[in-house]
């Protein structure tokens, strides 16, 4: 028997430092592909001054190569640079340090919102469970949910925040209405996997349940929510991005300022004084959404890790 | 204290599926089987003759069309309110989230059971099924052999008086096989349970049991009761010229009319 | 037949008639001032007031959608294919291309603008396009390199070249993932276009329309500019769908994570 144990617990050494090697060569192909687009970029850029910008004018795909002087396309460098500097304004803290603080609003919202909409999105699951009428109805207006661009409503969404909501013991936050968007945005993946993946177990499991004569709560408990966890993280993945897109728009759409929305509107605003800002800015979204995708990879890795379970993609 | 009921009574029992409708099955046909308490009966037959029909019914996951099941002396699914039988399945149907130990304490926890009570229980069973370290793995780390016995020791945690069984060892190797039963049968003999088992391997039928009840093909009925008395299974019982015989007259009780299935 | 089709779409009938009757009564009850959400029957009157308007509007996003969608779908097939050949390719980008859907794409939009200018259609179809690539591509990769085993060794058993597998085994394999990816890129499409309206482009489209009746508290006319984009949705959607009955009269889309 020891040799067995034995036997087992190389199998698992093998398989993490495979899974290791894996997460690294991920990581090495990203950061390829970063000084990939860097030197395409700068290529292109070289490429149009070297000719004028004489390829804005070539016929049908002319339209589609934008100009590469130093406003459109500011030089890799510069952008840069200008993380440590200082935005005009106020002198003080480097941009990279507001855009920090801007990322971290921005993430509180997005967070919050995906926190409501996970619980939203595993009850309404829950629900449809329990009855396939429910199911079969609800199905097709889920589907056409997400269709509502409800980002596009978001400044309503605001001001009706602010002003319904008085009677409240405390003021509404402007900052909540985005966050309900981005639970909008999140509580579709999570619903529809959920429903899979609370039915996806298997048909022993469920005789077996029912042999120890368990009640509806104890096998929803026991056995469907566990099972549905691999479906639920897959969900998150997806949600993860929605929450941080629905937040990013939702705070300009809405007008809600302290977050990366409200920084990368001002310096789209202020682009000729300045557009290496607006580069960074947006480089900071895009990290964002990275990292927040990039949590709940690190939870599935640890949760089902322990379990013994396999992850969906990636 | 002896119980009076036999363990398992079926009177007059049939079952059909989507009655009167165009999908309709005849599963079970004018079943009356006795089964005694303690004994080890197993339940063969040709593909699709409702074996296993026939065990899930004895369970109460299922219901006859007609007829009587009583288990214990009480209708089947007041045994099963009162957890009366366990069951285990072809696929060990292990939770793998859950460590071994957890999967043995599951039916304990559904029932109310408290931590110390359900982990005394549960080495007690690893104990059993001679896997006393392996309480914290989980079942991927396990091979198939393994977590049979694991499920094994689950079906016995809430210490029932009835086994049912369906084609447990149907997913193992010949010799893993062989080896389980002798793992069956020491726990039959140790913990007195009454086990109905069910099975397509003839030499199983006959090593394991001491009564073979053989179905038809659908519609089942009991086609024959062929009782085993080969004494104490050891080594040799597998060469014995009389386990060879019993095979035999198995196998000619299996044998039917073409019938289209 | 119909009972089937009827058991099928009743319960979301009912509930759906249900519920907008349901809304009806209560706005009418209550009668809240100026609320966010008007009744149903006021949201269909300023929709019906405002038909022009709005039929212009869907018809100038419409035309950005559809643009983007089939230049998405075209990019996304190619390299799909591209990347499913080579075994190294696909190890390497499709994972890339799941951590880079992880981006804010609408983030892109002042760039775009930067670089076509605020009132070309181009740099929203821009985003456009790179919404519908990233589930065009990775499902459809999904789909060409996840076929079984067992299928492809019975066509190399016929000795079967390797255009002969792609054809009759990876090709039919891959659109059911194909189509659900486009059922996904449908909507994202419709959301994209007119979430990129805001950053910039033509001011008689739906993103501007819902945006600037908003912020006249003209909600009515808002949800009835959100209406129009919903039923372009949902247009797209169907459209995707009877697309994918007529090439796959076999079997329904596999449905992933929705």
């Amino acid at each position: 028997m020891t040799s067995r144990e034995d036997q087992t617990r190389a199998l698992q050494q093998m398989e993490r430092t495979a899974a290791t090697r894996r997460t690294v060569r991920r990581i090495v192909v990203f950061a390829v592909f970063v000084v990939v687009l860097g030197l395409a970029y700068a290529g292109y850029k070289w490429f149009g001054q070297s000719i004028d910008d004489a390829q804005t004018s070539w016929p049908v795909i002319g339209e589609l190569l934008p100009p590469t002087d130093d406003l459109t396309m500011p030089p890799i460098v510069d952008i840069i640079a200008e993380f440590a500097q200082p935005p005009q304004r106020n002198s003080g803290k480097p941009l990279g340090a507001f855009i920090a603080e801007a990322a971290l609003f921005t993430f509180r919202e997005a967070a919050v919102g995906f926190a409501f909409g996970v619980v939203l999105g595993l009850l309404l699951a829950i629900v449809m469970l329990q009855s396939r009428w429910l199911e079969r109805g609800m199905s097709p207006y889920l589907v056409a949910s997400q269709t509502i661009p409800l980002v596009a409503i978001a400044p309503i969404i605001v001001i009706w925040g602010s002003n319904s909501m008085t009677w409240l013991p405390f003021e509404w936050p402007r900052w909540m209405s985005v966050a309900i968007i981005a639970t909008y945005l999140t509580f579709f993946p999570v619903a529809m996997n959920g429903i899979r993946g609370l039915k996806a177990t298997d048909p022993a499991s469920d005789e077996l349940m029912r042999s120890y004569a368990a009640s509806r709560r104890q096998t929803l408990f026991k056995l469907q929510l566990p099972a549905s966890v691999p479906y639920l993280f897959a969900a998150f993945k997806i949600a993860a991005t929605a929450a941080i897109v629905g937040a990013i728009v939702g705070e300009i759409s809405g007008g809600v300022g302290g977050g990366l929305g409200r920084l990368i509107l001002d310096f789209a605003s202020r682009y000729t004084t300045g557009p290496e800002r607006l580069y960074a800015a947006v480089i900071g979204a895009a990290l964002l959404g990275i990292v927040a995708v990039g949590l709940v990879i690190l939870a599935e890795y640890l949760v089902l890790a322990k379990r013994h379970d396999e992850s969906t993609a990636l | 204290m002896t119980t009076e009921h036999a363990a398992v009574e079926i009177v007059d029992m049939d079952k059909y599926f989507n009655q009167s409708k165009p999908n309709e099955v005849w599963a079970l046909d004018a079943i009356n089987l006795s089964i005694e308490t303690g004994s080890f009966v197993s339940l063969i037959g040709p593909s699709g003759c409702g074996k296993s029909t026939l065990l899930r019914l004895m369970g109460a996951l299922t219901h006859p069309t007609n007829g009587q099941i009583l288990i214990n002396g009480k209708p089947a699914d007041d045994a099963r309110t009162d957890r009366d039988y366990g069951m285990a399945f072809q696929h060990s149907g292990l939770f793998k989230w859950r460590t071994i130990s957890q999967n043995i304490e599951l039916p304990l926890e559904l029932m109310g059971w408290g931590k110390q009570d359900r982990k005394a229980r549960s080495d007690e069973l690893l104990e059993l099924i001679k896997l006393p370290d392996f309480g914290d793995h989980y079942p991927s780390e396990l091979s198939g052999g393994m977590r049979q016995r694991v499920a094994i020791a689950r079906s016995l945690s809430f210490r029932p008086s009835l086994l049912l069984m369906d084609e447990p060892f149907g997913a193992l190797d010949e010799m893993t096989r062989e080896h389980m039963q002798d793992e069956l049968l020491d726990i039959w003999r140790r913990t007195g349970k009454t086990i109905v088992f069910v099975t397509h391997s003839i030499p199983e039928a006959v090593y394991l049991s001491q009564r073979v009840i053989v179905l038809s093909p659908r519609p089942g009925r009991i086609a024959s009761d062929i009782p085993v008395d080969l004494g104490e299974r050891v080594f040799e019982t597998r060469e014995d010229p009389r386990f060879f015989e019993k095979v035999t007259q198995v196998r000619e009780a299996l044998r039917f009319e073409e019938s289209p299935q | 037949m119909t009972s089937r089709f009827l058991k099928a779409a009743g319960p979301a009938v009912i509930l759906g008639v249900g519920g907008v009757l349901l809304w009806e009564i209560a706005m009418r009850v209550i009668q809240p001032e100026g609320f966010v959400l008007p009744a149903p029957s006021e949201i269909l009157a300023a929709f019906a007031e405002n038909a022009g308007d709005i039929w212009t509007a869907t018809v100038n996003t419409g035309y950005i959608v559809i643009t983007g969608l089939v230049a998405g779908v075209i990019l996304g097939l190619a390299w799909a294919l591209a990347v499913s050949r080579f075994r190294i390719a696909n190890e390497t980008l499709t994972p890339l291309g799941i951590m880079l859907n992880a981006i804010p794409i609408i983030a892109l939009a002042p760039i775009f603008n930067a670089w076509f200018g605020l009132l070309s259609p181009v740099s929203n179809q821009a985003i456009v396009v790179i919404l519908v690539f990233f589930p065009i591509f990775i499902n459809t990769t999904r789909g060409l390199t996840s076929i079984d085993a067992t299928e492809h060794e019975l066509m190399r058993s016929y000795a079967a070249s390797k255009w002969d597998i792609t054809r009759e085994v990876r090709f039919p394999n891959a659109m059911p993932y194909f189509f659900t990816a486009l059922k996904i890129s449908a909507s994202l499409a419709v959301i994209g276009a007119i979430v990129a309206e805001y950053f910039g482009g033509r001011q008689d489209a739906l993103g501007p329309l819902i945006v600037q009746n908003a912020g006249l508290t003209r909600y009515a006319e808002a949800w009835a500019a959100v209406l129009a984009g919903s039923i372009l949705g949902i247009l797209l959607y169907l459209a995707a769908g009877a697309i994918e009955r007529a090439s796959m009269p076999w079997m329904s889309s596999v449905s992933a994570s929705g």
